[in-house]
């Protein structure tokens, strides 16, 4: 019997994971995929937002508040990319210079530092490529971009190796509640657990349901994005909103800690895990982002993708206790700024469970650190003596990126480790570059083959059914001549 | 000085390039591949064509690409496979990874830039739809059939008209797979024409000129894709939609030359070609460091880009051993009506041996057709052609006597009235 199951590992999942982890408890987190951090946690915009966005005295304004100052220190902690850029809100007319004093206003009561409005020349002074129409900005300091998966993947191995149980390509079917707690049935057996925490994203609305009463419901939104090459990658410095809409928002243009250039978001009702893109979607974000930055070279782009956001019908984050089933705590509705809030979020679920009941004894033995080899980062010398060690980090597999077979092989034997192409790709960066896996994913391929000892033949790009390969040649394949 | 000259890439055009100066009179020679074996691409090019022109006789890709790696096995040019050249510096240091030599630093008398070039993505194009398994630019898969020996799928719908695309359309189907429509936005194939016939309508496959996918479902794997006619603007047109039930979409939409070394050096670059700017001689904007291959313009046969590398490799060696070239007067080569690109873009005349040769492409298709170059208004060359097409490479050879001293020479294609 565990003291509390998670449902869900993306990054709430993981950030409650992680949070609990501290303590002498059991810990089961559920992750129905065949990878963490697989949902909306690995398609949205990777900023830590400010703070001056959500109304004043919601728990979406506390919590991004306080996760957006958690996440700075978070990911010193455990090495993922993280910086603070800072981000201005443009304004084009009255209407949107009316609109930045409500932001000003909102982010001061928020507690967000640093807020300050902008001249379209200070603007322009600070951010050269912006449009000339820009009449003025909003400039928040402590707006960050960050790894999104990475800050996921950190924190769950970061639990797990603090003796958290992950179980992936687990999908919960059923929950009842027995004597001591609940029964959670899945597609990988029983399992039993006082307390259940629910991060299912855009699932939560079904997860709740499976034992309790509605409460909510989930509202999936897609945002479709453009990931543009390095060469773009300086095109802006800070991130760069537009006003919000009622559509969110609006569409930013952001560096990402990978030297790429972000682009997007839409918003569009969709299905739960309906992440394509679409052409009038495409064409949204060409045109509005070109009324912030008029010089984007969209021809630059190595890469379209969409998420989608796991809002609910309630006009804020849902962490609380469910009101029909005592003891199954809910972190849904967790729409942007989530990521953000994520570690806040996770630090309120772990107080409402001590609240009710769970006892929270700290480990005398925690290790708060982890630490992942990133080849280029090193000194010419620091690379020869580890080529001298192992000489895979002296094999360059992604040529976009400069990732070394050693890096690969490294993530294989991590605490989480991958099974798939994009797996790999999101523990190192293989196959993320220009040539999108062009050159690498057969070397990646057969390297999760060797090292997992796999038939390549069942190396997926991602979940089970994504299949590469469908047999091998005549006469060739590992048999051949 | 470690070496007299280091060849970034052991593909076609670097194989060409340091046996041509070796043969020149450089003995310290170093190529630096970083594959694992010689050769490039034309590894995987199992299919034969290759080395009609420069062999005079029909070879696959991997013994066209054994000829030179013989012919080099004679020489005393070292190569390092493996080995990922990360950075080069204007006064030629060069950086390089590998698992024997670690993280190095050698430095060199010249450079010569031989880095191929690579596939245009799914992302380049920005296809709409689900981003499922079984999307392939049409090399990777290749790659997977000729080299790893697996198949990447059974149904198959190919979106583009390149060589490699044709070329995999034919191989998918010698392996069993269903190619079900090869698509192509422009109103004509981007290939060789005898890729046409010998890969397509030998086999059956139907061409759609004038289309596009404009929709991708799958939930893991690659279920069906819809293709759309366009209009002029190649834009799709709604209503015309049809789809095939297929679990496999290969890519083959275009080439881009791999200058990321070159643009890191400050190379002047070609947004035309996306490759360097180059001399007659092959000689990029800085001194000492050649370019040659599909770094500088994609070609259509290998047998050209060995011609060429040639030339750079002479040059190079001619650097070292007997100094700098002239560098004025200068002409500048530019495009005239209906040509896309231009190579070399620039030509000092004291620096031509006998004769110069233009590379350039046709930006649409022609039936009887005039090349015409140009010193500013007059005419000082012509040439005429059956048949041009933007998917065939198309060179003419200018007499020395005919160059003026400087200022600017087009080329331009028009059509003739039969």
């Amino acid at each position: 019997m565990d003291d509390v199951i998670i449902i869900g590992c993306g990054v709430v999942g993981a950030a409650c994971a992680y949070a609990l982890s501290r303590y002498e408890l059991n810990v089961t987190v559920l992750e129905a995929g065949s990878d963490i951090a697989a949902g909306t946690t690995k398609a949205n915009s990777a900023i830590i937002h400010a703070g001056y966005d959500p109304v004043p005295g919601t728990d979406m304004a506390k919590m991004n508040l306080e996760g957006s100052n958690m996440a700075g220190d978070i990911c010193r902690r455990l090495d993922v990319p993280y910086e603070r850029v800072g981000s201005l809100v443009l304004a084009f007319d009255d209407a949107d210079l009316q609109c930045l004093q409500t932001l000003l206003k909102r982010g001061q009561t928020n507690g967000v530092e640093g807020l300050k409005l902008l001249s379209g020349e200070e603007t322009r002074a600070m951010e050269p490529n912006v449009s000339g129409q820009v009449l003025g900005a909003l400039w928040a300091p402590t707006a960050a971009i960050i790894n999104p998966w990475e800050y996921c993947l950190a924190m769950a191995e970061t639990a797990v190796k603090n003796g958290v149980r992950l179980r992936r390509n687990c999908c919960v079917t059923g929950i009842r509640r027995e004597q001591d707690g609940f029964l959670v049935t899945t597609t990988r057996g029983e399992f039993n657990a006082k307390y259940l925490i629910n991060a299912a994203g855009v699932h939560a609305d079904a997860v709740h349901e499976l034992i309790g009463e509605k409460e909510f419901t989930i509202c999936p939104s897609r945002g479709e994005y453009y990931l543009l090459d390095k060469c773009e990658g300086q095109r802006v410095r800070h991130v760069i909103f537009q006003c919000p809409g009622k559509e969110g928002k609006g569409i930013l243009v952001s560096p990402t800690v990978h030297g790429n250039l972000i682009v997007g978001p839409t918003a569009s009702p969709c299905a739960p895990e309906d992440v394509s893109n679409t052409a009038e979607g495409l064409r949204q974000v060409r045109e509005r982002a070109l009324k912030s930055v008029p010089t984007i070279a969209f021809r630059e782009n190595i890469r379209n993708f969409a998420g989608v956001r796991a809002a609910s019908d309630i006009p804020d984050f849902i962490v609380r206790e469910s009101r029909s089933v005592p003891g199954f705590f809910q972190a849904a509705g967790i729409c942007s700024p989530g990521l953000s809030a994520a570690p806040s979020i996770a630090k309120r679920l772990t107080e409402l469970l001590a609240r009710s009941g769970l006892e929270l004894r700290e480990k005398t033995e925690y290790d708060d650190s982890r630490r992942r080899l990133r080849f280029t980062r090193l000194s010419d010398g620091e690379k020869n003596n580890l080529i001298a060690k192992d000489p895979r980090f002296g094999r360059v597999i992604c040529r976009c990126e400069t990732i070394t077979e050693g890096e690969i092989v490294a993530c294989l034997h991590t605490p989480i480790p991958p099974y798939s192409i994009n797996g790999v790709k999101r523990r190192v960066g293989a196959g993320m570059g220009r040539c999108q896996g062009g050159f690498c994913s057969p070397r990646v391929q057969e390297i999760i083959a060797r090292e997992l000892h796999m038939d390549p033949v069942d190396v997926m790009l991602e979940e089970e059914g994504s299949y590469i390969l469908t047999g091998e040649t005549k006469g060739g394949g590992k048999n051949g001549l | 000085m470690d070496y007299e000259l280091i060849v970034i890439g052991g593909g076609p055009a670097g194989l060409a390039a340091a046996y041509a100066a070796w043969e020149k009179g450089l003995r310290r020679i170093l190529i630096l591949e970083r594959d694992r074996e010689l050769g490039g691409i034309l590894n995987q090019c199992i299919h034969n064509g290759f080395g009609l022109h420069r062999f005079k006789e029909e070879l696959t890709g991997p013994e066209y690409a054994g000829r030179y790696i013989e012919m080099l096995k004679a020489t005393g040019v070292e190569a390092k496979t493996d080995t990922m050249v990360l950075q080069i510096t204007q006064d030629k240091c060069v950086s390089f990874l590998n698992p024997v030599d670690g993280y190095r630093t050698v430095r060199a008398g010249a450079v010569i830039l031989a880095m191929g070039c690579r596939e245009r993505t799914r992302g380049a194009i920005s296809i709409p739809g689900a981003r499922c398994s079984g999307i392939f630019t049409a090399g990777t898969a290749q790659r997977f059939l000729n080299i790893e020996g697996y198949l990447v799928g059974k149904r198959v719908v190919i979106l583009g008209s390149g060589d490699i695309g044709l070329i995999m359309a034919r191989r998918m189907t010698l392996e069993g797979a269903k190619v079900l429509a090869c698509v192509e936005l422009m109103p004509y194939s981007g290939g060789l024409n005898r890729n046409i016939v010998q890969c397509l309508r030998d086999y059956d496959i139907p061409l759609y000129l004038s289309h596009t996918v404009t929709d991708i479902v799958g939930k893991q794997r690659l279920e069906r894709v819809t293709i759309s006619a366009v209009d002029a603007d190649r834009r799709p047109i709604p209503g015309t939609e049809q789809s095939f039930d297929c679990d496999t979409l290969l890519l083959s939409v275009g080439l881009v030359p791999e200058n990321e070394l070159s643009r890191q050096m400050d190379v002047e670059m070609d947004r035309r070609t996306n490759g360097p700017v180059v001399y007659e001689n092959m000689e990029t904007g800085v001194e000492g460091v050649f370019a040659c291959g599909n770094v500088v313009h994609v070609h259509d046969l290998v047998d050209f880009v060995s011609e060429e590398s040639s030339r750079a490799g002479e040059a190079a060696a001619r650097y070292i051993l007997e100094g700098e070239t002239a560098k004025e007067p200068l002409l500048t080569v530019e495009n005239g009506s209906a040509v896309s690109y231009t190579v070399p873009q620039r030509i000092r005349p004291a620096g031509v041996d006998k004769n110069v040769k233009l590379f350039f492409r046709v930006n649409r298709v022609f039936g009887k057709a005039a090349i015409r170059v140009r010193a500013g208004e007059t005419q000082i060359a012509c040439f005429s052609r059956e048949h041009m097409a933007p998917g065939e490479m198309e060179s003419v050879t200018l007499p020395k006597t005919l160059l003026p001293r400087g200022g600017v020479l087009t080329v331009s294609v028009e059509e003739v009235e039969a």
